[in-house]
């Protein structure tokens, strides 16, 4: 495809490219359309509670609506807005980091993309058809299974499409990073992003089958007359609660490993020197993510699990501080005796330490399982999480952005616009959330649709709903930037950071085959490498040659939206049988694409060596 | 950089002014100024915690101030190229090493307190007071045990004794949280949960139902009265001794006793003890110190709560369930109620 081809490019084919596409290059743009278009509906809603709080005894919203806002807030943010955008991340910088030319599975990459575009479509269209979920993210039951309308359906079949999705992309990774390292690129050699998308990768492995079953339980309780979680018929309520948070802590840990992984490239990059600790930073992230596994139960220190299981679960909880403390430290040092250069990317990430230091300051806190029989369920865990999940996961994406946009887009995001965005949103973030920590100590549970007067609670909430407004003139103010910069923005060199790893050694954009020549690893940093000898390319591991490519197809696309009809009939099956037409047709649909998957060869196609040969000149 | 730290002690000025406006919260409802054993112990820790983890946060602080100094790129330095340094073994020691020790120092405490609250043991003894707490949607139910009383909303406790608690509840898991007295514990549906609590001063505490349990979930307000052994043993026995056929003094009370029993209150309702507690006991109503856990006690609440508690409680379970009562029946029944003053022990007696 040449250049001249590209840009006449009318809307439709651009639109059918996207919808057939296979490159994990623009099945990261869907992520980070998809996600980003979730984080705005989750931002909106955050509003709305925060408007709800704004004084005492406020009426804005009814009490039913808020619970469907703050469940589907939480649910919008985890699922559909931040897993998406760090798996944009992943997508657009992991195999190219370890040189290859596309994930190993990149028919299974695009099915991961719609499934969750559909699944979070899904999950919002209870919005409009009688109710979305109203029993929290965390839908324990038995009010998830108690709740009367379909908003718990919604999300039961939402998840289970969308997550499994992730753990499509989870298992793909993997076999990306064992498979296709280029030439040189021993483990030990990996950039640290690639490491922690690696570790992720395992936590979604083992993490969201547990999901997965929890989800089925919940869906047989209320759609087919089970009772796991009924007490009453002999079933039992807590298994609920393990069995979602043996996949939910490891899930803030799926949240926030990639996102130091982000911080580490930025870090090194800006400072101008290799990261500090290496080997350490890859251990602990090894450790945090085998600990991430062993520390469910310290969200249920108050269920009543006895004296024994609290302690040794807030024993390994305080734990996960040592390797974490680890990663500040060896960050720090690694800025020690640099030459750093502070721009957005970089803004977003000295941003985070303080912060995080925070997040993981209150999380020690919060280990402590009696000072935790206070905390649990305040304001004092919303403001804990989110200067976790926001303070790191949001810094972080930013930051991220910040630094792949030239090599996602061929532009560099205007600086000004970016700082600007950052003071907003950080400074609105803090006013957001720090004072949160003392709301709840004083007594002001989460999820309260309305605080009482009189309760010395007003002008707490008060200031954190001006800061909630701060963080969202923040993100207006970054979308201006994503339009102006598409506009008009700068265009980017290969290597506009004086990069240190393989994704700035070719084209921004790459071409769609990535690397003409998959590259010669010789060390850890394998670009700054070349670059201190004095080579102004990577040096080919291979020689110039075609290059298989899989072709496109429409299949994934068809296949989730099969799904997502199936979806739909499980959900209204319990109204009337008719239902049951789009339940069995969705799923004949889809096994019916997939039946044509395997049986039609599709064998891909070559570029060929001479066509390479060619753009070169 | 002058605009990184002019902006971040902008911050930090308006959170401590924002904190010193605020002060440490309403003093019978925060975890800050504990006022009883659970929540002094909790205290205890989150202050150990406090300074352990300052501790961490300076040390962090303090290196990323002097890098964000000393080691920006200088002009016309751009070329620069600092030095590859690897790693340091020593260095990365100490930063492991150091934390693990203040892991220890807030783990052994912790443990220690985690065995001593769970520590029901006690509840066997004779004179131990023990009640049976159940949560509803969106109400509390204390059943006093050995006693032939119940209470609903207002739990009264003598000060300075441990009270054992059993809980369960009887539709979704709630949780009973009373912040300046004790830490919260859930209320789960199939198994008993024990704890006790122990007030050291005289006082209404506020509590509130810490788990999501639908729409009213943030209405779910209970009070805890803790008075003087004396006043105590006092209220116990002015409650033993209710009579629930009691006639009231005027008329229009009289009135309202006879609507409460037509309009089919009882069904759910009980003055005097009652094994029923498909709504809360009325007994003593008169001196309770909410309606509805959350409502300012007045006639014209009350009143009005009784033709229409969904405006007050969305999802409540007393909407729907009685046939309708026109504005003056209401009153009516408003009146009666507020006069079932039981006891002379009342919150006000707690200093309320
Ligand atoms: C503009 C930024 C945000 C604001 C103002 C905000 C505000 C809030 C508030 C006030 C709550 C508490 C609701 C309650 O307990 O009553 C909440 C809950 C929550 N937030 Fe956010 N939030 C923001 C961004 C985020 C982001 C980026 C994430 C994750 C990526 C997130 C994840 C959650 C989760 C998981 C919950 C819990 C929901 C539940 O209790 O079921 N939030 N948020
Ligand atoms: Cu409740």
């Amino acid at each position: 495809m040449s250049i001249a081809a590209a840009q006449k490019r009318s809307f439709s084919t651009v639109l059918w490219d996207y919808l057939t596409t296979v490159d994990h290059k623009k099945v990261a743009h869907l992520y980070l359309f998809g996600g980003g278009f979730f984080f705005l509906l989750g931002g909106i809603e955050a509003l709305i509670i925060r408007i709800q709080l704004i004084k005492p005894m406020n009426d804005v919203v009814s009490a039913g609506l808020y619970n469907e806002m703050f469940t589907m807030h939480g649910t919008t943010m985890i699922f559909l807005a931040a897993m998406p955008l760090i798996l944009a991340l992943m997508n657009a910088a992991m195999p190219l980091q370890i040189g290859a030319r596309d994930v190993a599975f990149p028919f299974l990459n695009a099915l991961g993309v719609w499934l969750f575009i559909f699944g979070g479509i899904l999950l919002n269209l209870s919005w409009f058809l009688g109710g979305a979920p109203d029993a929290g993210w965390t839908s324990y039951v038995p009010l998830a299974t108690d709740s009367a309308s379909h908003g718990v359906d919604f999300y039961v079949l939402g998840l289970q499409i969308a997550g499994a999705g992730t753990l499509m992309s989870g298992i793909n990774f993997l076999a990306t990073i064992v498979n296709m390292r280029a030439p040189g690129m021993t483990y030990m050699r990996m950039p640290l992003f690639t490491w922690t998308t690696f570790i992720t990768s395992t936590l979604i492995l083992f993490a969201f089958p547990a999901l997965t079953i929890g989800l089925f339980l919940l869906m047989f309780d209320r759609m087919f007359g089970s009772a796991f979680f009924d007490a009453a018929l002999g079933g039992n309520a807590i298994i609920w609660e393990h069995l979602f948070w043996i996949f939910g802590h490891p899930e803030v840990y799926i949240l926030i490993l990639p996102i130091f992984g982000v911080f580490s490239e930025v870090f090194a990059t800006f400072s101008k020197k290799r990261l500090f600790g290496y080997t350490a930073m890859v251990f602990a992230t090894m450790l945090i993510a085998f600990l991430g596994f062993m520390v469910w139960a310290h969200h249920m220190f108050t269920v009543g699990l006895g004296p024994m299981a609290n302690s040794i679960f807030a024993v390994a909880t305080m734990a996960i501080a040592v390797p974490t403390g680890i990663k500040i430290f060896n960050w720090l040092a690694t800025m020690w005796g640099g030459s750093i250069k502070i721009n957005s990317a970089m803004l977003w990430s000295l941003g985070f330490i303080p912060t995080f230091t925070i997040g993981g300051m209150t999380g020690v806190m919060l280990g402590s399982a009696v000072a935790d029989y206070q905390y649990h369920d305040t304001y004092f865990v919303v403001a804990h999480f989110h200067y976790v999940i926001v303070g790191g996961t949001v810094f972080g994406i930013f930051a991220g952005l910040h630094y792949w946009w030239p090599k996602m887009f061929g532009r560099i995001l205007n600086e000004t616009l970016g700082q600007i965005t950052f003071w907003v949103f950080f400074i609105g973030f803090h006013l957001t959330f720090f004072i949160q920590h003392f709301l709840g100590l004083m007594g002001m549970p989460r999820r309260y649709w309305v605080f009482l007067e009189g309760q010395e609670l007003d002008l707490g909430n008060l200031i954190s709903t001006i800061g909630a407004f701060l963080m969202g003139v923040g993100v207006i103010v970054f979308l201006y930037n994503v339009v102006v910069t598409a506009i008009k923005g700068e265009k980017a060199a290969a290597d506009p950071w004086d990069g240190r790893t393989l994704e700035w050694s070719i084209p921004s954009p790459p071409p769609f085959y990535n690397f003409k020549q998959v590259p010669l690893v010789r060390g850890l940093d394998a670009l700054w490498i070349e670059k201190t000898e004095g080579n102004r390319q990577m040096t080919p591991g291979e020689p110039l040659d075609d290059i298989h490519m899989p072709n496109g197809s429409i299949m994934p696309f068809l296949m989730s939206l099969g799904f997502f009809v199936a979806g739909i009939g499980f959900i209204y099956q319990t109204d009337h049988k008719l239902w049951f037409l789009a339940l069995y047709g969705g799923m004949a649909f889809a096994l019916g694409t997939m039946v044509v998957r395997s049986l039609k060869d599709d064998l891909g196609y070559y570029v060929k060596k001479e066509e390479l040969e060619r753009e070169a000149k | 950089m002058k605009g990184l730290f002019g902006k971040l002690r902008a911050l930090f000025t308006l959170g401590v002014l924002a904190l010193v406006l605020a002060g440490c919260g309403k003093e019978n409802l925060t975890a800050l100024v504990p006022k009883g054993y659970g929540a002094e112990s909790s205290m205890k820790l989150i202050i150990l915690s406090v300074v352990v983890m300052t501790f961490v946060f300076l040390a962090v602080m303090i290196i990323y101030t002097i890098v964000l100094f000393r080691f920006r790129e200088k002009k016309g330095q751009e070329d620069f190229i600092p030095k590859q340094v690897e790693g340091n073994k020593t260095l990365e020691t100490i930063w492991t090493v150091i934390p693990i020790i203040l892991v220890v120092i807030l783990a052994v405490p912790t443990v220690i307190a985690t065995f001593d609250l769970a520590d029901v043991s006690g509840a066997a003894e004779d004179e131990a007071i023990s009640v049976d707490i159940t949560g509803n949607q969106y109400w509390w139910h204390f059943d006093y045990k050995g006693q032939d009383f119940q209470t609903s909303q207002d739990l009264y406790i003598p000060t300075g004794e441990k009270v054992y608690i059993n809980m369960i509840s009887s539709d979704v898991i709630h949780s009973f949280w009373v912040p300046s007295i004790t830490g919260k514990m859930d209320v789960n549906v199939e198994n008993t949960n024990r704890m006790y609590i122990e007030a050291y001063d005289e006082g209404v505490y506020w509590g509130k139902c810490a788990e999501l349990c639908g729409p009213s979930h943030s209405l779910m307000d209970f009070k805890v009265i803790a008075v003087s052994p004396e006043e105590y043993e006092q209220w116990a026995s002015d409650m033993q001794a209710v009579d629930p056929e009691e006639q009231p003094q005027e008329t229009v009370a009289v009135e309202g006793k006879d609507l409460f029993e037509s309009n089919n209150c009882m069904s759910c309702h009980a003055i005097g003890s009652s094994g029923k507690q498909v709504g809360p006991n009325l007994t003593n109503f008169g001196n309770r110190t909410k309606i509805a856990g959350f409502l300012e006690p007045t006639k014209e609440n009350l009143a009005s709560w009784i033709q229409d508690p969904e405006q007050y409680k969305p999802g409540n379970k007393m909407t729907g369930n009685y046939p309708e009562v026109n504005k003056e029946d209401a009153e009516k029944i408003a009146e009666y109620l507020m006069q079932l003053k039981h006891s002379e022990i009342t919150p006000d007696s707690a200093g309320e």
